[in-house]
């Protein structure tokens, strides 16, 4: 399973080369990949279909004992098949929708990119690496919905569905790792067959919720639903696949997975239920608003996703076996219909449905589709889409009735979001469109056209997935194995009356629904508010704060970060040596030979002429002098390394800075700084230096632990062959931190480098930059 | 600067300088020295160059640039770890090569070596950027 991951990254990483070569027509080339995928995922059918399980495991960081354990049960089996049949039909209709554009090559990298993930996360067995992979399937979903980069909209699009869904996944890490903590293990069948500790943990509350939120934001579920419209941004094969097939599934994936664990629990059942309720009704409302068709698309999508978290999380056989159905159904219907909104976006230059008549008579193939895919989505009969609606009509009549309420009204709004999208604009004898209307080519028929007779065919016969798919992925919600049949026509029950109750309500609906979505237009159209209108405020707040409170503490003189630097070391410090009691000013006095004494007199001295300095060269020079004599004291303790390595940066520093003086324009020290600056900076001064004192006393009063020092002594030659300890320590012993520094080393060099040549830069008449920094002559005595 | 005086001594103690700073280098593993201290005292000794013939000189003196030992530096620090996880032993173990010399000498060639090499030319290679990015303009 993990080489099929693996395959698919790699042919991800050729796509663009591919691209380049095979022009036109790489779409139908590149969709071998996902071909070949689905091909081998049904290879597992038979052995899933049997009720059982594949697993294998690949040690990845043994250590932390992280695995990239691989499992494939029925719930695993559906959604990658979903993936990759999907992305079948997807990369195709790519290669049409962006025939001859020049970011096709970055496009399909991106999107097989995905794909792999995608595959990733659903077999995944183990917490971490589905992270990973969740983690993976935001990223390139922020490219993609970022793709067409040269537009402002599509960049704040793009940010803020990262934001919200890479936010929800370090929420869901944060629940993982809690589950880590509790039960010492990363496997999740684990997990599931073992949920004991888990369960008795007090900090179960915390790992529902945290675990919710990182599904919520994913799935886009009240309050994090604004994210899902917006990405509409993207090129539609994107919207098909990750917002309404794929990625946005991920979050139903997870409930699904961890349902068996969860299911007795009150708190996971109602927040669940009720979540998926209210953002069941949410987004029923506002789709009213909508007239764009990806935008009334993406409503819907919302709907369908909060129905499946509701059967989640209501639980009981019935529900767990209508969300896999209804799971199924969606991706069947959905994907295809975003393709046709697509299609008519591109072959008729609109996707306002109220702007667009008539274009079944130019477009006849692509209405048939639509039209195949939207009796689907309106729940209608004889189509795959009646069979998972008329499922979680029964699933809600079994458990709990009232949420029939929200399933009943959004189950009109979704047929009037059908009529919409696959009849309004389709219907008509005159066509009227904003361009010349023709039919759409062979790569963006074929795709959706294939789905949507699927759900024609599975309308049927329901049988033919039922006991090999969705029987096994039930199971796995269920936590038991549950045996049903799927049937088009269950007879007289209260399910079909209330499905036609729906449409009725539905009908209704889409009559009157003109002057209702005018009206509400009228008053709430274009305002900002809600979960969608807090995400801004905090995007608007947030950079200007950044920039107050660096200009705060990081103005552009060095002297107020050396001060802010040290205050804050001093504070953090000071205190919590305080608190701790563990500062001490308790001199224990040792003789010492009157040449340490001299040394000490000089250092003193040295420290007092700086500090009374008037211009910068002597108390640069001063401070030289000082250091030269730390480095001696050194050379009393027999340290040489340091001592060489002190004489050495003081030397450099002298000479750099010396260097740097030499271009700043005379000043006296006094003249510039005002009686309350150098108070300041005294304090702080002092301060620092009275910590470091008591720090140092503190560590030497206590006997010394030598058993690092001893150690390396020990070792130096016969582990690693070298008689000079410090030296040994550098290179060897602990040569992944003197690795770490020199890397430090080089990126500091660059910056400095860049530092520099931005300021020649910033004095170009045109520059935007102000000269600022250490260059200007009020700046900086460095 | 422009002093006689400064000049002559300079031509006399460059040379010295940076073999100096090689010496420690080599010497590193058994004696006060290694690539750091290594590395300021070549850099220490372009310095002295600088104070007395200019930036543009010293330039001309080193040959490649500053940037160039950075990336060269830390290629070869990281290229030492990788020679060990091609042993099959764990990033950045030390190997040795240790060659027997007539008269009881040994030459001992190691990745520690190389990553202390790596060291040396990326200090060099940082003071020196600072240097003649201050000074070259």
């Amino acid at each position: 399973m993990l080489i099929a991951v693996l395959v698919g990254f790699a042919v991800a990483l050729v796509a663009p080369l591919a691209t380049q070569r095979l022009g036109d027509r790489a779409g139908w080339w590149l969709a071998l990949l996902p071909a070949g995928l689905f091909a081998w995922y049904l290879t597992y059918l038979p052995a899933v279909a049997a009720g059982g399980s594949v697993s294998e495991a690949t040690a990845w960081v043994p250590r932390l004992g992280v695995t990239l354990a691989m499992r494939m049960d029925g719930l695993s089996l559906l959604m990658a098949l979903i993936v990759s049949g999907i992305g079948v039909a997807i990369v195709i209709y790519a290669g049409g929708y962006l025939k001859g554009d020049a970011t096709l090559p970055r496009f399909y990298l991106i999107l097989l990119g995905f794909m792999a993930a995608m595959l990733g996360l659903v077999t995944s067995d183990d917490l971490i690496s589905l992270f990973v992979f969740w983690e993976l399937t935001s990223i390139t979903s922020y490219f993609l919905v970022g793709f067409k980069h040269q537009y402002a909209d599509s960049r704040a699009s793009a940010l803020q569905a990262l934001l919200v869904t890479a936010g929800g996944g370090l929420a869901m890490l944060a629940g993982f790792l809690m589950i880590v903590a509790i039960t010492g293990s990363t496997s999740i069948s684990g997990l599931i067959a073992d949920p004991a500790p888990l369960l008795a943990s007090p900090l179960l509350p915390a790992v529902i919720v945290l675990v919710a939120i990182g599904a919520f934001t994913k799935s886009a579920q009240f309050p994090f639903h604004f994210w899902l419209p917006n990405a509409m941004a993207a090129p539609t094969p994107v919207s098909a696949y990750l917002h309404s097939a794929t990625m946005v599934k991920a979050g139903v994936y997870l409930l699904a997975r961890l349902a068996p664990v969860f299911a007795a629990e009150p708190l996971w059942v109602w927040l669940l239920s009720l979540i998926g309720a209210a953002t069941v009704v949410v987004a029923a409302g506002l789709a009213l608003l909508r007239r764009d068709s990806k935008a009334l698309l993406a409503y819907s999508t919302v709907v369908a996703l909060a129905t499946m978290v509701m059967l989640i999380g209501l639980g009981g056989e019935y529900a767990g076996a209508a969300a896999m159905v209804y799971l199924l159904a969606h991706a069947l219907y959905k994907a295809p219909l975003f393709m046709v909104a697509g299609s008519v976006d591109h072959e008729a230059g609109s996707r306002d449905v109220t702007a667009l008549r008539g274009l079944g008579r130019a477009m006849p193939f692509t209405w048939a589709t639509a039209l195949l895919a939207g009796v689907s989505a309106a729940g209608l009969p004889p189509l795959f889409g009646f069979v998972a609606k008329e499922l979680a009509i029964e699933a809600l009549l079994d458990t709990r009735a009232w949420l029939l309420v929200p399933l009943i009204g959004s189950g009109a709004v979704l047929l009037l979001i059908a009529v919409l999208v696959a009849w309004r604009p389709f219907a008509g004898r005159e066509i009227t469109a904003p361009k010349a209307v023709h039919e759409a080519p062979l790569s963006m028929l074929i795709g959706p056209l294939v789905l949507a007779s699927a759900g024609v065919v599975l309308g049927f016969a329901p049988y033919l997935v039922g006991d090999a798919l969705l029987v096994p992925a039930a199971a796995a919600v269920i936590g038991a194995p549950y045996a049903f049949d799927l049937y088009l026509w269950h007879g007289l029950t209260p399910a079909l009356g209330l499905s036609a109750l729906t449409v009725a309500l539905g009908v209704f609906l889409t009559w009157r629904w003109r002057a209702l979505h005018d009206a509400l237009r009228a008053r709430m159209g274009g305002s900002r508010f809600g979960p969608a209108g807090v995400y801004q405020r905090l995007i608007d707040g947030l950079v200007p704060f950044a920039q107050a409170f660096t200009r705060r503490v990081q103005p552009d003189d060095l002297r107020t970060h050396l001060t802010v630097i040290t205050a804050v070391a001093v504070l953090a410090t000071g205190l919590t040596g305080l608190v701790k009691g563990s500062l001490s000013l308790g001199v224990a006095h040792q003789p010492g030979y009157f040449y340490e004494y001299m040394v000490m007199a000089v250092v003193v001295a040295a420290a007092l002429a700086a500090v009374r300095a008037h211009r910068r060269l002597p108390a640069i020079t001063a401070l030289g002098v000082l250091g030269f004599g730390i480095a001696i004291v050194f050379v009393f303790f027999a340290a040489p390394d340091l001592a060489i390595t002190q004489f050495l940066v003081e030397t450099l520093i002298v000479i750099i800075v010396a260097l740097v003086l030499m271009r700043l324009p005379r000043h006296s020290l006094r003249e510039e700084d005002n009686r309350a600056v150098r108070a300041v900076a005294g304090t702080v001064a002092a301060l620092g230096g009275l910590l470091i004192t008591s720090l140092t006393l503190a560590v030497t009063a206590g006997p010394l632990d030598a058993r690092l020092s001893d150690f390396f002594a020990a070792e130096s030659y016969p582990s690693a062959l070298g008689r000079n300890i410090v030296n040994v320590i550098l290179v060897d012993f602990r040569a992944i931190d003197t690795l770490g520094e020199i890397t430090v080393l080089v990126v500091a060099a660059v910056g400095v480098y860049a530092l520099l040549l931005r300021r020649d830069t910033s004095r170009d008449p045109d520059g935007v930059e102000p000269p600022r920094g250490s260059a200007t002559s009020d700046g900086g005595d460095a | 600067m422009n002093s006689l005086i400064l000049r002559t001594t300079t031509m006399l103690l460059i040379t010295i300088l940076l073999l100096f700073s090689v010496f420690l280098l080599l010497r590193g593993h058994d004696l006060p020295g290694g690539g750091f201290i290594g590395g300021l005292t070549a850099a220490a000794a372009v310095a002295l160059y600088v104070l007395a013939f200019g930036a543009e000189a010293a330039n001309g003196m080193v040959r490649v640039r500053p940037r160039a030992l950075l990336g060269v530096g830390l290629t070869a620090a990281v290229s030492a770890g990788l020679i060990a996880v091609l042993f099959g032993t764990p990033f950045l173990t030390g190997h040795w090569l240790i060659f027997d010399l007539p008269g009881s000498a040994e030459v001992k060639l190691s990745t520690v070596l190389l990553f202390d090499v790596g060291v040396y030319l990326v200090v060099v290679g940082t003071v020196l950027t600072m240097l003649f990015a201050l000074e070259g303009q």
